[in-house]
């Protein structure tokens, strides 16, 4: 009984240790609109917000937009990945080739992909592809490098035990270096999803979209519906927070050596 | 010695064995400076060596260029007249952590060579119970390398290393990295799947207690341009025990390799 009681309260002081400080900031909103401090256009209050981020979802069209931005996401992550890990694979395994292009990819690593909207506009059009492309470019170099470096850092110990063994070169590429490169590959995947959701929402913002949480986000602000603007930001924020948990997750199941 | 030899052979010897290494005219260049010059070595089969040498005089690159790892400038290798691609070997390095796969768990780290030699299943497994009976192996395989003390990784990687019955054992310091108990464990397990199998075994060790209670031979190497200063032979019988180390003629050995060590080193 005394044991059941310290679990219960040990149970609810572990969920305050962990959230108060979102309940401490909802608490300060909700005082501020309260007394309020702020202009109500500008800030409205916690409840009307959720209410917002309730009904959008339940039946507005918070839902599909949410579900337009996560799918461009995803679409530009799968093409990032799948760029990004053959390329990242074929450059890291040849230092010589990674070496004559490393100017390159350290000068497109530090250009804001987003400066690079018109020129993803002038190649694949006003559609729904170039947004996805250039996300897809942003989140692939990202992966690209990480899995370059990971290939190159390889421990030599475990490549020398395998050929000793006489496993095939091909083989060991495989059973050894793709295994070594993964705990790599993943920082370089948790990097992209996130990456390339900054960039499709900028994109919705700014590249003539009719949807998805960026437009959503602008329109609301276009015509003062504050409630509604803050309940896509938070809707985006889930969007993020979610895909973020889901890689690291993944990778904890996965990669149970990192670190070891 | 030679009824030694012989005896090892009648016995139960799956290893495939009796091919004795032998290394002429090696040359071998680092940063521009001679590490080996014109180079020769025999190291006999059904025996076990041990190389003890100063820091630095190239004892690892020495185990490295003949199992294949590191290319030679010029000299030859040869296995009992096999070239290398005709010759199986084992190799256990100083660092267990960094050689075994942490992705695999203990009992597929061991299966791996013979996975990777495409044995079937069954023969795997085989084998594998095998060398559990042989090492007598008291902890759970099924557990990844990194749950696993540093004594029973170093053992797993002694055992991956023997699964396909290589010719030659190669150990780099292999107890470099363990405390004491978990030395002289392995080390005497070591000592008993020689004796069972007879495989040629090649120890570099930093120890010279240890290299004399294990050796057949004892190769002492001098500073770098590297030669071999000694080839010192020990003959106790086996199973060595905790008692050899207070035998008069394992005291005189290792007396007499330490004096060589100390004229060659410095």
């Amino acid at each position: 009984m005394a044991k059941a009681k310290l679990h219960f309260s040990s149970g609810v002081s572990s969920f305050l240790i962990a959230n108060t400080g979102t309940l401490l900031i909802l608490l300060i909103w909700w005082v501020v609109t309260a007394l309020q401090l702020i202009n109500p256009v500008l800030l409205p209050s916690p409840v009307a917000t959720f209410v917002a981020l309730w009904e959008g979802m339940a039946g507005g069209g918070l839902l599909l937009d949410f579900w337009l931005t996560l799918y461009r996401s995803l679409y530009a992550f799968v093409i990032a990945a799948v760029l990004g890990i053959q390329i990242g694979i074929l450059l890291g395994a040849n230092e010589n080739l990674y070496r004559s292009f490393e100017f390159l990819i350290d000068f497109f690593r530090s250009t804001p992909a987003t400066a690079m909207f018109p020129l993803f506009l002038v190649v694949f059009g006003i559609g729904d592809f170039s947004k996805v492309a250039v996300a897809a470019f942003a989140g692939g170099l990202v992966i690209f490098f990480n899995v370059a470096y990971g290939v190159m850092n390889t421990r030599k110990t475990r490549i020398m035990a395998a050929r000793i063994m006489g496993t095939p070169r091909w083989r060991v590429f495989f059973d050894v270096i793709f295994f070594e490169t993964l705990p790599q590959t993943f920082i370089g995947l948790r990097t992209a999803i996130s990456l390339t959701l900054v960039v499709i929402i900028v994109a919705e913002m700014f590249i003539g979209s009719t949807n998805g949480m960026g437009q959503r986000i602008i329109d609301a602000q276009q015509v003062f519906d504050m409630p509604d603007m803050y309940a896509s930001i938070i809707a985006t924020g889930i969007m993020g927070y979610g895909l973020n948990q889901l890689f690291l997750l993944t990778e904890n199941k996965f990669i149970h050596w990192k670190g070891r | 010695m030679k009824v030694n030899y012989l005896e090892h052979q009648t016995k139960v010897n799956p290893h495939q064995t009796g091919l004795d290494i032998s290394v002429s005219g090696l040359t071998k260049y680092l940063d521009g400076k001679p590490l080996y010059e014109d180079f020769d070595l025999h190291i006999s089969s059904q025996k076990i060596t041990c190389i003890f040498g100063p820091n630095g005089c190239g004892k690892s690159t020495l185990l490295n260029m003949i199992s294949g790892l590191v290319p030679i400038d010029s000299g030859q290798l040869s296995f009992g007249g096999k070239p290398r691609s005709e010759v199986s070997l084992g190799y256990v390095f100083q660092n267990y952590r960094d050689a075994l796969f942490p992705w695999l768990r203990a009992i597929q780290n061991i299966e791996y060579p013979l996975l990777s030699a495409g044995f079937s299943r069954l023969k795997r497994r085989a084998r594998v119970e095998e060398l559990i009976h042989q090492f007598n192996v008291g902890f759970d395989l099924s557990r990844y390398p990194y749950e696993l003390s540093g004594g029973q990784q170093q053992l797993v990687s002694i055992m991956r290393a023997l699964a396909t019955r290589p010719h030659v054992l190669f150990l780099d310091e292999p107890f470099s990295a363990l405390d004491y108990e978990a030395t002289l464990a392995i080390r005497d397990k070591l000592q008993d799947v020689f004796v069972e199998t007879g495989v040629t075994i090649v120890m570099i060790s930093h120890d010279l207690e240890e290299a004399v209670y294990l050796a057949d031979h004892i190769l002492l190497l001098t500073k770098r341009p590297t030669r071999i200063a000694e080839r010192v032979v020990f003959n106790a019988s086996r199973p060595r025990t905790l008692e050899t180390l207070s035998d008069p003629e394992f005291v005189r050995i290792k007396a007499h390799s330490l004096e060589v060590f100390r004229r060659e080193a410095s």
